[in-house]
């Protein structure tokens, strides 16, 4: 079963990389990479399976939140064209 | 056969990464590209190596391209052709290279030299000189202790300078620039 669900990952995989090559506008390629790195957690969580070792869990975890904040970074790029703070803020705390 | 998958991916995404011109869709698939070496990594059972990759590659590589990106264009200048001699010295390297792999041992083979050095010893002493179940943690904070101690003095040196440099001017409410986080001057 596990078989199964790993090689119908895959699959998914592939048809997302084809999206992210090909999209044609921003938001597919956002939201194909996005989904690409979760197919990756979904990957690696089978593969602990798969290989007898369901310690991997965690390292799937941890690769869900770094999937989180890089998509948080691209979506504050592409809403504000730049990273750091807008610019029509004159005073803001320290971060 | 998840091997091979993961990389045939990783090859179609670095052919789109050489032939796409949008520079944002060539950062968006270096993360991914990214990410997708460090699965490999853990199918190939390094795990260390393969979180500083997801967090290296494809988190702090990925934002810092971005901020590039908001600071320039993200479109590519006009293609400027292939250069034929540069072509032919990267093949020739390339051929060098992949020749270089022919000897080496088979990946996870045991018999390997460097299997055969002097893990052997850290592997049956480390447990019962240093009292830690993990190798890598004996060898990494026992065995070579005051290194990684330099390690980290390294790293912590080179935030504290970061936030030194980049650490942003505190505008006071009367519009007067007081200090910065860094120190006196502006």
């Amino acid at each position: 079963m596990f078989e199964f669900a790993a090689a119908l990952t895959l699959v998914s995989m592939a048809l997302v990389l084809f999206r992210a090559v090909k999209g044609p506008t921003v938001y597919d390629r956002i939201l194909a990479v996005n989904t690409f790195g979760t197919f990756s957690v979904i990957l690696i969580a089978l593969f602990g399976f798969l290989d007898g070792r369901p310690e991997f869990l965690d390292i799937a975890m941890v690769y869900a939140l770094i999937n989180f904040v890089a998509t948080i970074a691209v979506t504050k790029f592409i809403k504000f064209a730049r990273l750091g703070r807008t610019s029509n803020v004159e005073e803001v705390d320290d971060i | 056969m998840i091997f091979y998958a993961l990389l045939t991916f990783m090859v179609v995404s670095a052919l789109a990464l050489l032939w796409l011109r949008n520079l944002f869709a060539v950062v968006m698939l270096s993360g991914s590209f990214s990410l997708n070496a460090a699965v490999l990594y853990v199918v190939m059972d390094a795990v260390d190596v393969a979180f500083t990759e997801a967090a290296v590659g494809a988190g702090i590589a990925t934002v810092l391209m971005l901020g590039t990106l908001a600071l320039t264009t993200s479109h590519e200048k006009a293609d400027p052709g292939v250069s034929w001699p540069h072509l032919a010295v990267v093949v020739v390297v390339g051929a060098a290279l992949i020749y270089g792999t022919l000897d080496m041992p088979r990946y996870g083979d045991p018999m390997a030299p460097i299997h055969q050095h002097v893990a052997p010893e850290y592997i049956e002493r480390g447990p019962k000189q240093t009292g830690m179940p993990n190798v890598v943690t004996s060898i990494l904070a026992s065995y070579r202790g005051y290194d990684t101690l330099g390690e980290v003095t390294v790293v912590f040196t080179a935030a504290a300078g970061v936030l030194a440099l980049i650490g942003r001017r505190r505008k006071k409410k009367n519009g007067v620039i007081k200090r910065t986080r860094s120190g006196e001057r502006p």
